[in-house]
């Protein structure tokens, strides 16, 4: 089998313990995700498999065998950026960056998780259809930290492409 | 990490049988062990993927649920069923981790998710006598602001952190075990363990015991329930105390109740007391009080947690004052 990384097929690593995001960044030499703290609690390694956002430090290459990986390089279409990658130019939704590509590919996964009407946290009503508030975008994006404090540019080029 | 091999399980049976080989583990999304391993808190030998088998809720024919060990943590959230007659399950989960980890999770390893005490991880550092038995513990002494007060031993004072047991342990559910030629089932309150003079053990679970499912019974008390977490920061962080409760009421009198406590014990904390001492009373905010007195009149406080109690029992008055006028979330 292989793993399909931005559409193309890739081999998983031979030795097991590699995780995903190794092998994105040291064998695939896709530099575009990030290793924050590489311990699940900064979100700067999101990444999206079969369109769901996962942290892909704590995931060992081998399990996402056969499965369809989404990086930050995957998004824009030539030289076209994602809308989202372009609202956050727009928003100033960094400073160093280096939080962004985890933060636009959990931001993608979100969009899709409240389209399926998955509840959050401080939705007041578990039953309804998801309407993406600012309270909604900043608790589902709660994974994805951002030392710079460049959350408020976040949210709102969040709120402009995908609410 | 340390070498180890890793297969892919094609089923249960297959899980089971190259589950039974000494030294190895069990694997569900990694959430937990890719970080046990890194630090070498975890050396397994090999390493069984079960993360796609039993994937499947379904609804059992005395009007519970079988929840597959494989579900993973955000499909159960997201279920019809569990957020209209167990919206407690759903409240917790989603008080717990952040949306990626609960994409990964699940249900098999969220139980069995190793505590968050610091001197666990800290292989270089720490004594620990869940990690290295006999070797001490250095969190008598050290920082305890997330340790236990209830059920602690001399050994060990951590505590479970998974948010949704604590639900599970609410709704007496029922945890379904299978090893090579054998099947079980566990009561949820006897499935995780106080941690006496073997805090290396977690669980009841026997080595090469694979939790195949988790099954609710019908309950309708659960149909008013929630959970509320204290931490803290806002989101993304263990929980201090929480609580799980289920209320029925009669005109003003408890006809039913469930509550759990987490936060407070090495095991998602059954409150027997607070339930018996609220069933068929008033509900009053002393009354909640009286109940949280006798549950937590053995509790053991150490250097930095001695806020625990008051704190969950001024946790416990508001969420039951929100169930009974119905303002859950
Ligand atoms: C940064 C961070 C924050 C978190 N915050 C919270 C929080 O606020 N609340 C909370 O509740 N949790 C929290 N978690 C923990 C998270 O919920 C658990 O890591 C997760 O539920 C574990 O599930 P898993 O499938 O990934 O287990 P794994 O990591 O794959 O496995 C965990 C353990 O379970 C065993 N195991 C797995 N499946 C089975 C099975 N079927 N039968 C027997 N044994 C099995 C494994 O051998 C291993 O020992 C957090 C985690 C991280 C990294
Ligand atoms: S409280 Fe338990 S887990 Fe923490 S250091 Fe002591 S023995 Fe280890
Ligand atoms: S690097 Fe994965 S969560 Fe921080
Ligand atoms: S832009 Fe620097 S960490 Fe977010």
């Amino acid at each position: 089998m292989s793993i399909v990384v931005n559409g193309l097929a890739v081999d998983p690593p031979g030795d097991p313990r590699v995780s995903l995001l190794d092998h994105l960044r040291e064998t695939l030499h896709l530099t575009g995700t990030k290793k924050g703290c590489n311990q699940g609690a900064c979100g700067a390694c999101t990444v999206l498999v079969d369109g769901e956002r996962i942290l892909s430090c704590l995931a060992l290459a081998v399990q996402y065998d056969g499965r369809d990986i989404t990086t930050i390089e995957g998004l824009a279409e030539g030289d076209a950026l994602h809308p989202l990658q372009a609202a956050f130019i727009e928003h100033d939704g960094f400073q160093c960056g280096y939080c962004t590509p985890g933060q636009i590919c959990s931001a993608i996964g979100m969009a899709a998780e409240a389209k399926r009407g998955v509840p959050s946290h401080v939705s007041a009503d578990l039953g309804g259809a998801v309407t993406l508030t600012r309270a909604e975008v900043q608790e589902r994006m709660s994974g994805n930290l951002c030392r710079c404090g460049a959350h408020n540019g976040i949210i709102d080029a969040i709120l402009e492409t995908v609410a | 990490m340390t070498p180890f091999r890793y297969d892919r399980a094609g089923d249960v049976a297959e899980a089971v049988r190259m589950g039974n080989a000494p030294g190895a583990a069990y694997l569900g999304g990694g959430t937990n062990l890719v970080d046990l391993l890194r630090e070498t808190v975890a050396r397994p030998e090999r390493l069984v993927d079960v993360s796609a088998l039993s994937g499947a809720i379904s609804e059992t024919d005395d009007g519970g649920l079988l929840i597959g060990a494989g579900v993973r943590n955000t499909a159960l959230a997201a279920h019809p069923v569990v957020r209209e007659r167990y919206p407690v399950l759903a409240r917790a989960i989603l008080a717990g981790a952040s949306a990626q980890i609960r994409n990964m999770a699940t249900v098999g390893g969220n139980l069995m998710q190793r505590t968050r005490c610091t001197y666990f991880y800290d292989t270089d550092g720490s004594r620990c006598n869940k990690r290295e038995p006999g070797s001490g513990c250095d969190a008598r002494g050290g920082f305890t602001r997330i340790h236990a007060v209830l059920g602690a031993s001399e050994a060990c004072v951590a505590t479970h952190p998974s948010d949704m047991c604590v639900a599970l342990a609410a709704l007496d559910a029922v945890v379904h075990v299978e090893r090579q030629g054998a099947t079980r089932t566990v009561a949820f309150g006897d499935f995780h363990r106080l941690p006496g003079e073997r805090p290396d053990l977690d669980t009841v679970l026997e080595p090469g015991e694979l939790i195949t499912a988790v099954e609710l019974p019908a309950l309708s008390v659960a149909a008013r329930s929630t959970y509320r977490k204290v931490r803290d920061r806002a989101s993304y962080a263990f929980a201090l105390i929480s609580v799980a409760a289920a209320l029925e009421m009669e005109g003003e009198q408890v006809a039913d109740i469930r509550v759990a406590f987490g936060g407070v014990a090495h095991k998602p904390w059954r409150a027997t007391q607070v339930e018996g001492a609220l069933r068929g009373a008033a509900l009053t905010d002393e009354a909640i009080g009286a109940a949280a007195a006798l549950e937590f009149a053995d509790a053991q406080l150490l250097r930095d947690n001695a806020f625990k109690p008051a704190l969950a029992t001024r946790t416990l008055i508001a969420v039951l004052n929100a169930l009974k006028t119905g303002e859950t979330a």
